[in-house]
């Protein structure tokens, strides 16, 4: 399978990120060759096979329904890049 | 005799006797650091006034007669990637040069209940994806044995630390064997948990189904102390296990008598340094006159390893790293158009090439249409991983060989070849996916650089690994061997 600039430029917006043209020239070559590699998974058959999301056996945890105080706002906000009233600022979302 | 090349207990010792003071080792820390990390580059933030104020609290504690936690005193380094109430965490990334945490991770709180200083946030590959350390958007660490030469990744930075004697032990990250692999390219011990002994609250999540924090110390019973002192089930960590922690530092007795090891033939077949695969027959030779047995195994899955790690870890570090797009914390964009644009040139302008790379390389696999190609076809390439791993330890306690295939390599030697990097990692990688524990010793030296022997053991069977390595240890000088600076 190959993957052409366009499929990159598909990509990197499901990834939201905004690539230079440079940038998307050198990934469409290095995704195609690290992609090539990986190929050789084919060469497995797996089709009795389970998959693995995590070694270990587990389960949901849960904690009790508790009421616990907070982070105080001016915590929350310490890294904030901007901030009004207690809370994040970010550009309009709508006009 | 350099104070850091003091046992643990003889530290302990003379700081019960008075012959040394708390603040004493963080002097010795700190002219040290100001002596060597302009050649090393191994620190991205100190903590002076941090440090300070702990060594003096210590002192007087040691003046009234308090009790003394396990890691009294001892100046420690941490990777930069786990997080420090009020103390920078950049994660070796611009995109959170800035970043200020309100919280400490798990172990980090519990090196403070176990009274270590903490002296400064070490260097690392952006995100801890890198196996070189050049990779860190501030600047590469160098190996303090050769300072042309990488020092390993990620934890290059905690690696060189300790092994410059900056710092008395370093905590590190290992997803695909980003502690065993710097450990092994200087010189020094660096131990990889079974998954989920020791919490993963505060680290900054990579691949969240392979990432342990760990100790990277110059010895095995440094090794066991911090890991006694770090490792235990964290309800603020949904993956940490639920297990009893055995007595770690008493499992040290030097006695391996009848162990069963395997030496897989795919370590040390193909593409392995002549002088690499001498070192470690040497080791196993050693281990031989001990009393241990050891014979050829296989791990036959090992060839698909890097192509399975690099499809699961990327398709979660994908995942793990939308949270960065400068709306709670790290840069933000100057001026964008909209709240998409904020994203995107946030993200652009924040993250380096690499975790560009793997974010695109995730997001591909993980997508509609080439999930089932990539993504499944991996996990269930895992469990074959692992169940090669299963098979092997039904007839042997421990799996021996080598850490890496070669001794660190020259600064620049693999930057635009990412694909013969990831390669460097072969003989770490399966272990992470199978989730089992291995440490990486000093075994050796091979062109003028150290060489690491990887102890490879059963889930949460840290006793017999660390048993084997200490051992091994005690009847060979290659741990003492320091880089001179």
């Amino acid at each position: 399978m190959s993957i052409t600039i366009k499929d990159v430029e598909h990509v990197a917006n499901l990834a939201r990120l905004a690539l230079s043209d440079a940038e998307k020239e050198q990934f469409t070559v290095q995704l195609n060759d690290i992609l090539k590699y990986v190929d050789k998974l084919g060469e497995l058959n797996t089709d009795d096979v389970e998959p693995t999301s995590h070694v270990l056996q587990v389960t949901n945890v849960m904690r009790e329904d508790e009421v616990r105080a907070s982070l105080p706002v001016e915590t929350a906000l310490r890294n904030a890049p901007d901030e009004e009233d207690g809370q994040f600022k970010v550009p309009a979302v709508l006009d | 005799m350099a104070l850091f090349d003091l046992r643990l207990q003889d530290v302990h010792n003379r700081l019960a006797g008075g012959e040394l003071s708390v603040s004493e080792l963080v002097d010795a820390s700190f002219g040290r650091i100001a002596e060597t990390d302009e050649r090393v580059k191994a620190f991205l933030t100190l903590d002076e006034e941090g440090a300070r104020t702990a060594a003096a609290d210590l002192d007087k504690q040691l003046r009234d007669g308090g009790e003394r936690g396990l890691l009294f005193g001892l100046p420690a380094g941490i990777k930069d990637n786990i997080v420090t109430e009020g103390l920078l965490t950049t994660c070796g990334s611009q995109f959170l040069r800035n970043y200020d945490p309100i919280y400490d991770a798990t172990a980090v709180k519990k090196l403070k209940a176990a009274q270590s200083v903490t002296i400064g946030k070490l260097n690392m590959d952006e995100f801890a994806m890198g196996g070189s350390n050049e990779n860190s958007s501030f600047y590469p660490t160098r190996n303090p044995w050769n300072t042309e030469y990488v020092p390993g990744g990620s934890s290059g930075g905690s690696a060189a630390s300790v092994a410059a004697g900056q710092v008395y032990f370093a905590l590190g990250s290992d997803t695909g064997g980003s502690i065993r692999q710097p450990a092994a390219y200087c010189g020094i011990v660096g131990l990889k948990p079974t998954y989920g002994l020791i919490s993963r609250f505060g680290l900054v999540a990579f691949a969240s189904s392979l990432d342990q924090i760990g100790p990277l110390t110059k010895n095995v019973e440094d090794a066991a102390y911090v890991l006694q002192a770090i490792a235990g089930h964290d309800p603020m960590d949904s993956t940490s296990a639920n297990v009893d922690i055995p007595d770690y530092i008493g499992s040290l007795t030097g006695d391996i008598k009848g162990l069963k090891i395997g030496v897989p033939k795919e370590y040390i077949d193909q593409g392995i340094d002549p002088k690499v695969k001498e070192a470690v027959l040497e080791a196993l030779k050693k281990l031989e006159e001990l009393g241990a047995s050891w014979e050829e195994i296989s791990l036959p899955h090992t060839e698909y390893a890097v192509a399975t790690y690099y499809l699961l870890a990327s398709s979660e570090a994908s995942s793990n790293l939308a949270r960065f797009d400068g709306v709670r914390y790290g840069v933000r964009t100057d001026d964008p158009d909209n709240l998409l644009d904020l994203y995107r040139k946030s993200r652009s302008e924040g993250l380096g090439p690499e975790v560009k790379r793997r974010i695109m390389l995730g997001t591909y696999a993980l997508s509609s249409g080439y999930y089932d190609a990539y993504y499944l076809k991996a996990q269930k390439a895992r469990t074959l991983i692992k169940q090669d791993f299963d098979k092997a330890f039904q007839s042997c306690d421990l799996i021996v060989g080598p850490t890496a295939p070669t001794t660190a390599f020259r600064i620049g030697e693999q930057v635009g070849d990412p694909l013969t990097m990831y390669l460097n990692d072969i003989c770490t990688i399966p272990v992470s996916l199978a989730g089992v524990p291995a440490i990486s010793v000093p075994c050796g030296m091979a062109n003028g650089l150290p060489v690491g022997l990887q102890i490879i053991g059963k889930a949460f069977d840290e006793r017999t690994v660390l048993r084997a390595a200490h051992a091994f240890e005690q009847h060979t000088d290659h741990h003492k061997r320091r880089p001179q600076l």
